[in-house]
């Protein structure tokens, strides 16, 4: 048996020649912190899936480390190894057992039938205790790695390394009986490229240290834990891996038998690309003399976003003092050791208060300077707010007088500014101001956050009696535009002086220049997206810019306004009749009507969300985190790509959970009515069709703004044929919202936005989702008018089927008001549980409803805006005053009214 | 005189044969099993044939010159169960210093008298050390993988003071032998070392496996080419097979263990694998007969007779 070997329940020999034993590097707690973290929360049956993966992913050998301070070494290494004794489909490798206390070694070494290896032992302690140390092991059956370390130190040249590694092989061969095989020489593979000269040959010398034990070492094998070559480059994860590659590659020809290698840093020696392989060789094999500094240069180029994972995984920021490493996990999202390095502060700073107004807001606000400069995206910093939450809440115990965690956070800190957050009256949309919560404190700032559907009293008095320095509306509906209008008039009316700001996917900076701010003489600011909400809020509070903000600001607005007014002007509409007349015109004889397979209700209770997954568009779930690009192409773009793709990472996660753990419940109804236009613009619909009982009336608007010559003026009544010929409407209302609001709870109590947020966006996506899902279940089977339709998930967001589904309150049915009477004739809230808010918003806020047009002429468009004779003219129809209709459609008046 | 090492290489050796099956036949009864002094143990002592040792000396004797009258070389102490981890069950823990120097010194008077009868014939006496009744490598409780009813350091200590006792009666050898459990074998092993280097002394080791079926693996789950790896750091006399399968069945396993060990090979089977109705079918003359085939092979160098292959069996491979 002159070759060397390992067993588990299986054998492992290495012959001549044979490949690279890659040893999994997993199982190690100083190498990897989830598995780290497993075990301090002594989660072992995950521990042993982490050893099952290794093994399925090709290890050969398991590495398992438990040296930890806060970890029992002896007793975890025992429990795991006796562990994953149980499991055959890992216990058949061999174990490396691995520590640096011999005690632990020992016992790893207890419990293996297989042969295992010992990792490591060295001279340090000189010859006694390294030959006792080796006869243990030689009992105990394994082989052993030694590092070249000796009574004198690490060895760091090529002299010392070979010199140790002669003195060891022959105490070991001569005085502890080890065969050559069973002896693992580790030559120290030591960090290059550090800046200091002497650190010039580590990686040369280990590599001709290799060659050189081969050659005049018979028998002995040579290991070595590679990562650390590359270490002056973390962060900059493609350098690294060229480092890895290129180290293995010259090392294995040089006789390196093993090595604890993360195989996910391991690339093709070929597929380096040449230029970088010449700088990383002239580092490896120490070629010039400037080669590290010409490195160091050319590497900048492969740096790319920080990797939050990778860095994260590296043991070495653990090192810093407690603020840097507060620093580190607040930058990074790393909520892993924030309780433990919160109370290190404690005990430092002796007052909770003061590790939250140092530490933990100096790490806020590197955080927010960072995204600031664009160097840190949306996903990042609301993590970051997660880590910051858990840190307040681990100390609120501690607080000399009670107050939760909010309110340290938010309201009851001195010296920082104050602001008052709420979603309008009669709106439920909250992800936007949730974000714009979470950037702002991020910066300093108390939040405080009245939430959803908040009457502008309420607003006005939680202002006063806090004392807030500002007050942020939200609203994603257009009827809460006005509610805005109205808000800013109280706040004149009551004389506030706080600035107002405005946001949600409504509003627009014309909008709030032209209808909010002339009711408000302090600064009324539209904030286009959360990452603006910071340098808007700061300028505002600047003693040096405030003044130049707010006078640049009012000019802007009047200058919006003057645009606007001239374009008003400009502008014009023809009659209402002269539009009716230039309709949208479909020939009823030769492209008929299509009628339905099925007409009625249909219902739809718990609908598997597992069926609309396939159908999310994931585009505007990006940009609802404010991270633009489209899907797929977004997870690889340049700038934002390695963000996305984590963000997506999660969100897929989640998702999965969603669907398996059954968190959300769809539900939905369609319906399909006899219906026929009358009087131009009324769609009638009819309870069969026979046509003889009326069931309802949707009232549509027509497009007035003057086109050129031949152009028609589209209402979607136009879709439908006037009566005489039979035709047929349908209408649809789908949620996936039930169950959002509990689980948001639970995340917020665990201080968890992102989660919380991450959830809202996906409960909105699956929304969307379940109506494109139900929308193709209509045109295939109930309507059945394309049940040979086979699209792609792109194609069906890019609309490429016959037939539209438009939404009250979207452009081509601006209307809000109809929503009322599409709910009544479908019973949607009896059937899905959907109801509607004053402003007629839809709650739960994941929800669509919309019409059904299948004819295939029929498009989306936007109605625009309209003169006053069809205002006055719809309210009219629906037996409402004009003011109403005017209040109700007031982004959608070409008129003052 | 000839030495064990110079006789095996003249010639294979034979290995006594199973003590359990020769020590039914004799038909004792509870009372045989308890030595003077403890008539009124706690608990019935009939099956724990270690104390046959120290109640009826002479029947474990006779057995022993029963198998050297029919040609053993070498033939295993009363021992296998003889550690205070196996003696546990019976409460016999006390008597297991005893239990051991006393059955080693049996079997030593046993070979002296067929020495000295033929000289150029020298017999010797193996230590027998047994696998325990309490395993390392396995939980006994499916709920609990991780538990282990015995710890290395139990088992090591258990077996040094079963070791200590046969060197004290004047053992030539040791044999660990039944192996189903790898780590157990390891203890052993490193109990024995432990010994040696106290006495300053040592004496050739033999080591024999047993696979459990026809999966070809230990009880604790190691192929046999793993096995083997995990026990190179031992040096040995021989490495074999013994128990559970019969002749033909160990024959793949045996010529793994021909090919890759180091050492000399040693192989016991039983009669078969026990039938339907737990009877061994294979015949004393089939069970020769496929030895002799692996000694014709040139696969062992120790052949002996494992459980309830009896004395019948022996004399045909002389």
């Amino acid at each position: 048996m002159s070759i060397p070997n390992y067993s588990g329940l299986e054998p492992l020999r290495i012959f001549h020649g044979a490949n690279f034993v890659n040893i999994g590097e997993r199982t190690n707690v100083t190498g990897s912190a989830a598995f780290r973290k497993l075990i301090k929360n002594g989660n072992y049956d995950e521990a042993v899936n982490v050893a099952r993966q290794q093994v399925e992913n090709g290890a050969q050998v398991l590495d398992v480390n438990m040296d930890e301070g806060l970890i029992d070494g002896v007793q975890a290494m025992t429990k795991f190894l006796n562990l994953i004794a149980a499991e055959p489909d890992i216990a058949r490798v061999p174990v490396m057992v691995d520590s640096s206390k011999f005690s632990v070694i020992e016992a790893g070494l207890k419990c293996l039938q297989g042969k295992g290896i010992a990792n490591s032992i060295s001279l340090k302690e000189g010859e006694a205790e390294f030959l006792r140390q080796a006869k243990i092991i030689r009992r105990l059956g394994a082989a052993t790695v030694v590092m070249c370390f000796d009574e004198q130190g690490q060895a760091d040249n090529f002299e010392r390394r070979i010199q140790i590694a002669q003195r060891v092989y022959d105490l070991l061969i001569k005085k502890a009986g080890f065969p050559p095989h069973d002896i693992i020489i580790d030559p120290n593979i030591l960090t290059v490229a550090t800046g200091m000269s002497e650190h010039d040959r580590y990686a040369i010398d280990y590599i001709e240290a290799v060659r050189w034990i081969k050659q005049n070492l018979p028998g002995a094998l040579v290991s070595g834990g590679v990562s650390n070559v590359s270490f002056s480059f973390r962060g900059n994860e493609p350098v690294r891996e060229a480092i890895h590659t290129a180290f293995l590659y010259h090392a294995i020809q040089a006789g390196m038998d093993m090595g604890i290698v993360n195989a996910g840093q391991i690339g093709v020696y070929d597929d380096i690309p040449k230029d970088l392989l010449e700088h990383v060789e002239d580092v490896l094999l120490a070629r010039r003399p400037d080669a590290t500094e010409r490195m160091v240069t050319f590497a900048e180029q492969f740096k790319g976003a920080p990797s939050a994972e990778v860095i994260a995984q590296q043991a070495a920021w653990r090192e810093g003092t407690v603020e840097e490493r507060l620093k580190h996990a607040l930058v990074h999202g790393v909520t892993e050791f924030i309780e433990a390095d919160t109370e290190e502060a404690r005990m430092k700073y002796h007052e909770p208060v003061l590790v939250i107004e140092g530490p933990l807001m100096a790490g806020m606000t590197v955080v927010g300077d960072l995204f600031g400069a664009g160097k840190m995206f949306l996903p990042q910093v609301v993590k970051s707010a997660r880590v910051m939450k858990r840190a307040v809440a681990y100390l609120e115990p501690f607080l000399e007088e009670k107050k939760t965690a909010q309110q340290v956070l938010g309201t009851q800190r001195e010296g920082a500014k104050k602001v008052l957050l709420a979603t309008v009256k009669g709106d439920v949309h909250d992800i936007g101001k949730n974000i714009v919560g979470v950037i702002l404190a991020c910066n300093g700032w108390q939040v405080i956050d009245l939430g959803v559907m908040v009457q502008s009293a309420t607003i006005l008095q939680a202002a006063r009696e806090m004392k807030v320095d500002i007050i942020g509306l939200s609203g994603l509906i257009t009827p809460s535009l006005d509610e805005m209008v109205h808000v800013a008039k109280e706040m004149e009316r009551e004389g506030f002086e706080t600035p107002l700001l405005i946001g949600g996917a409504t509003t627009s900076r014309v909008h709030t220049a032209v209808r909010i701010a002339p009711h408000y003489s302090k600064p009324v600011v539209h904030v286009i997206d959360a990452s603006r909400s910071v340098p808007v809020v700061s300028n505002l509070f600047s003693d040096n810019e405030r003044e130049r903000f707010e006078s640049e600001l009012r000019d802007e607005y009047a200058k919006v306004r003057t645009q606007y007014e001239g374009h008003q002007r400009e502008k014009e509409y023809v009659p209402l009749a002269e539009a009716r007349q230039k309709k949208f015109a479909i020939d009823w004889t030769t492209e008929p009507p299509v009628a339905p397979k099925s007409t009625g209700v249909f219902t739809y209770r718990n609908y598997p969300l597992e069926k609309l997954v396939p159908y999310i568009d994931w585009t505007p779930f990006f940009m609802a985190w404010e991270l633009a690009g489209k899907y797929p192409a977004i997870l690889t773009d340049s700038v934002v790509g390695a963000e996305a793709t984590r963000l997506h990472h999660d969100a897929l996660r989640m998702l999965d959970r969603i669907v398996k753990e059954q968190w959300l419940q769809a539900n939905g109804v369609a319906a399909i009515w006899p219906a026929n236009t009358v009087g131009d613009d009324d769609i009638e619909l009819y309870a069969d069709v026979s046509r003889s009982k009326l069931l309802g009336r949707f009232q549509t608007m027509r497009q007035q703004s003057k086109k050129a010559p031949g152009v028609p003026y589209i209402a979607l009544a136009d879709f439908i044929a006037p009566k005489g010929t039979p035709d047929f409407v349908g209408g649809f209302a789908v949620t996936t919202g039930h169950g959002v609001d509990e689980r948001v709870k639970r995340f917020e109590e665990k201080h968890d936005d992102y989660s919380a947020i991450l959830l809202k966006a996906l409960a909105d996506r699956l929304a969307e989702a379940f109506a494109e899902k139900l929308h193709q279940e209509v045109r295939m089977e109930l309507w059945g008018y394309a049940d040979h339709e086979h699209l792609t998930n792109e194609q069906l967001i890019k609309e490429e089927y016959d037939g539209i589904r438009p939404a009250p309150g979207y452009p081509a049915c601006p209307d809000h008001t109809e929503k009322p009477e599409l709910f009544r004739l479908l019973e949607a809230e009896k059937h899905t549980g959907i109801s509607l808010t004053e402003s007629l918003a839809m709650y739960p806020t994941a929800a669509v409803s919309g019409l059904y047009f299948a004819h295939p002429r029929s498009k989306y468009f936007g109605v625009g805006r309209v003169a006053k004779d069809q205002i006055l003219d719809l309210a009219r129809r629906k037996g409402q005053e004009a003011v109403w209709m005017e209040r109700w459609l007031s982004s959608n008046l070409g008129y003052e009214p | 005189m000839k030495t064990l090492e110079q006789l095996a290489q003249e010639r294979i050796l034979i290995l006594d044969g199973a003590m359990g099956t020769m020590i039914q036949r004799l038909g004792l009864t509870e009372e045989d099993f308890h030595p003077k002094g403890m008539e009124e143990h706690p608990i019935l002592l009939k099956g724990n044939n270690e104390l046959l040792s120290l109640s009826r000396p002479e029947a474990i004797r006779l057995i022993h010159e029963q198998y050297l009258e029919a040609g053993a070389d070498i033939v295993e102490t009363n021992t296998f169960s003889a550690t205070s981890i196996a003696q546990g069950e019976h409460q016999c823990e006390p008597l297991v210093r005893e239990m051991n120097v006393r059955s080693a010194q049996l079997a030593k008077e046993a070979c002296a008298k067929y020495t000295a009868l033929d000289p150029s014939r020298p017999r010797f006496v193996a230590g027998a050390i047994g696998p325990m009744n309490k395993t390392a490598s396995l939980s006994p409780d499916v709920n609990d993988p991780g538990y282990r009813a015995v710890t290395f350091d139990e088992l090591v200590k258990a077996y040094a003071e079963q070791v200590d006792a046969l060197l004290d009666g004047g053992v030539d050898l040791l044999l660990v032998e039944t192996i189903f459990d790898t780590l157990n074998a390891k203890a052993a092993f490193y109990a024995i070392e432990e010994v040696f280097e106290k006495r300053g002394t040592r004496v050739p080791l033999m080591c024999s496996v047993t696979i459990t079926d026809a999966s070809g693996r230990t009880l604790s789950g190691q192929t046999i080419d793993a096995f083997l790896i995990s026990m190179a750091h031992v040096q040995l006399f021989s490495m074999g097979l013994n128990c559970a399968l019969g002749a033909a069945q160990m024959r793949p396993y045996l010529e793994v263990i021909a090919e890759q060990a180091t050492c000399r090979t040693s192989v016991y089977p039983n009669a078969g694998l026990p039938d339907q109705m737990g009877e061994y079918r294979e015949s004393p003359e089939v069970t020769a007969k496929l030895v002799g085939e692996f000694m014709a092979n040139g696969w062992v160098n120790v052949v002996g007779v494992g459980c309830y292959t009896t004395l019948g069996a022996t004399p045909a491979w002389n």
